[in-house]
């Protein structure tokens, strides 16, 4: 078990090395220096520009560049050790002058606990919008697969049809136009955050696909447990009816439904960045489209390690639970 | 006389008895007529494609001419919160620019058709070549190919897509066909590898069966088992992922242009891709209380599209693969 989880996180190494790299020399490659405005985006002389190029060391070769952004490198002038992404320093924002991508992302505003750093407001949108499609969409898959060719179930499949085919941007367009444009229930712009009313909308329309998900997988699952043998003894000796599906039942029809909460979450926190756009949340998706807007490299590049990052570790812990619930999976030796 | 009568009347009966035989996929195709969620995805699909081909005669107006002094109307049917008088001709208003928001939908429908088909075809060809060479193969260029495929699953798809997009968009190849073959490449790089691990899976459970030994025994080559005995046996699963990509790949569009990444709006009218429909509710974004039609329009397309592919995806997995029915 233990070499198994050290395999599977040795693994993860080459897999961020790749998308570093990837990321690092398509964006090195993007016409365009970091430096070729100033704050003001008023063009910056030549002099200027050349000694910010070697200042954060950007006429050096490339591979001397990359090497120093994920293991780090000396600086030129100053003559200091800087770490690279190993410590966690993802280097400084192109546009966002003074600040590093990883203060951006995780830093909170001055006073504020971490939950309020745009990191900390992305994490909790998915968990939100995770736990309500656990908490709904497993259960209307179960009233469905149990009331199975009944108005209920036609009911349950035509929402779990429509929110997967659906892409969550459409529907948070539909919701906007109908709830706030048109009955004035909420705002379009939101600047308060601490309001709980204001987390509904984002968070419905973050997960209602990943709801609709689990509860056809939970139906199918479930219609599939439901003919098998030992549920048949299980009745057969007279066990009450909730018993026979909560320990019985479920048990097993569950099983396929954990696995796939992992690539779920993975999809929410990837995923959210169109949503929190659209919402104008203060997360870190949102921050992402706006370095995109801005073409801030240094940050679009760092945004796209974290979420790499926990898209591996969301499906890496996944895995190594699924070993954990089901007896029958053997680990390849 | 008499022994020709007795003849057809025994082949009439033969023909009762046994139905004329169906191949599989006349069978395939008769159950998926059956499916009516199926065929409605069809129709709509059908119809999306034909407007996207016949977008300069179906479309009212001009999609580039700017009607100056006639920005946001509102729509005749809704006159909605303004105070801006709505025109007849203009069915579903007009946006900032005094551009008639029907036929910039119409058009629109151009990109998204071709997003879909034309970046599946690769990703088909490349996942299947590249899963049938690793499934038959096997050994080392199993092992490398898969390590591979491994690599590119774990990155964030639509985050590749992105920088892909925001990097090379300058460039000249990100100029050309207003962005749009940038975009195809973009797509298919990181597409093809699920069908590569759909194929090699099928492959492998494929090449152990008696018939693909019979067919060495008699001195087929490697091409000949390959193409003949083994891609065959592929179709049906890969008929079914293809409809199932497609609609991802019109999101996906959506999305990047959405996000001001995707293809470049074009503004000289003898472009064949006006706009797409990711651009418009981009367009559309600011002005969300007092001409909402500009985002609707395109939103909805794109929910029917989408919806309509994945009718028709169930529909032809419940057709090529009986015993799948219902399970999914």
């Amino acid at each position: 078990m233990t070499t198994y989880i050290i395999r599977r996180l040795l693994w993860l190494i080459p897999v961020l090395l790749t998308v570093s790299a990837v990321t690092f020399v398509v964006m090195r490659n993007a016409p365009g220096g970091p430096w070729d405005t100033d704050a003001e985006r008023r063009q910056v002389d030549a002099a200027t520009a050349k000694s910010l190029a070697a200042y954060y060391g950007l006429d050096k070769p490339m591979w001397r560049q990359f090497y120093a952004y994920v293991i780090g490198d000396t600086n030129s002038q100053t003559k200091e050790w800087v770490c690279g992404v190993v410590c966690g320093n993802l280097g400084p924002s192109y546009r966002q002058r003074g600040r590093t991508v990883q203060n951006i992302l995780f830093s909170p505003p001055e006073g504020k606990t971490f939950w309020q750093s745009r990191f900390g407001y992305s994490i909790r949108l998915g968990v939100l919008a995770l736990s309500m499609a656990i908490f709904i969409g497993i259960p209307l898959g179960i009233i469905a697969a149990l009331k199975q060719n009944t108005i209920v179930d036609y009911a349950a499949l035509f929402i779990a049809t429509s929110g997967i085919s659906v892409p969550s941007f459409v529907l948070a367009i539909f919701l906007i136009i109908i709830f706030a444009s048109r009955l004035h229930w909420i705002d379009i712009v939101v600047d308060d955050w601490t309001q709980i009313k204001y987390w509904f909308m984002p968070m419905a329309v973050l997960g209602f696909g990943t709801l609709a998900y689990t509860a056809r997988l939970t139906r199918s699952s479930m219609l599939e447990v439901m003919r098998q043998d030992y549920v048949r003894t299980a009745r057969a000796k007279g066990l009450a009816e909730r018993i026979v599906i909560f320990i019985h039942m479920l048990k097993n029809a569950l099983i396929p439904v954990i696995t796939i909460l992992g690539p779920a979450l993975a999809g929410l926190v990837t995923g959210s960045f169109i949503i929190e756009t659209m919402f104008s949340f203060p997360g870190m998706g949102r921050a992402y489209v706006q370095a995109i807007g801005q073409r801030d490299y240094s940050m679009i590049m760092g945004t796209t390690l974290v979420y790499a990052l926990l898209v591996a570790v969301a499906n890496l812990s996944v895995d190594i639970i699924y070993v954990f619930i089901d007896p029958r999976i053997r680990l390849e030796e | 006389m008499t022994a020709q009568t007795t003849a057809s009347g025994k082949i009439a009966e033969f023909n009762d008895v046994f139905r004329p035989s169906k191949s599989l996929g006349q069978e395939a195709w008769s159950r998926l007529v059956r499916n009516k969620a199926s065929m409605f995805g069809l129709v709509i699909i059908v119809f999306f494609i034909f407007m996207a081909a016949f977008a300069s005669v179906i479309s009212p107006m001009n999609p580039l001419e700017l009607h100056g002094g006639k920005r946001f109307l509102p729509p005749p049917f809704d006159q909605g919160a303004t105070n801006i008088k709505a025109e007849p001709e203009f069915l579903l208003g007009t946006d900032s620019l005094g551009r008639d928001t029907l036929s910039r939908t119409i058009y629109g429908a151009r990109v998204s058709m071709v997003v879909g088909f034309l970046p599946t075809i690769i990703i088909l060809l490349l996942g299947t070549t590249v899963g049938m060479l690793a499934g038959y193969i096997g050994g080392h260029t199993d092992n490398f190919l898969m390590r591979l495929t491994d690599v590119i699953y774990a990155f964030p798809d639509l985050l590749f897509f992105i920088i892909i997009m925001v990097a090379l968009r300058d460039t000249f190849i990100g100029q050309f066909m207003n962005g749009l073959v940038l975009l195809f490449a973009a797509l298919a790089i990181v597409n093809w590898v699920g069908v590569a691990r759909l194929v090699r899976g099928q492959v492998l459970s494929v090449k152990q069966k008696e018939f693909v030994e019979a067919a060495r025994c008699i001195g087929a080559k490697d091409n000949r088992i390959m193409l003949r005995h083994i891609l065959p046996n592929c179709l049906s699963p890969l008929i079914v992922s293809a409809a199932f990509q497609i609609p991802g790949l019109i999101i996906t569009e959506a999305i990047l242009g959405y996000l001001g990444v995707g293809l470049r709006p074009a503004t000289d009218s003898a472009s064949f891709f006006i706009t797409s429909w990711g651009a418009l509710m981009l367009d559309g974004q600011s002005a969300i209380n007092s001409q909402p039609y500009l985002l609707l329009a395109p939103a909805i397309c794109v929910a029917l599209v989408v919806l309509a592919f994945t009718f028709l995806g169930d529909g032809l997995r419940d057709a090529l693969d009986p015993r799948m029915r219902g399970t999914q």
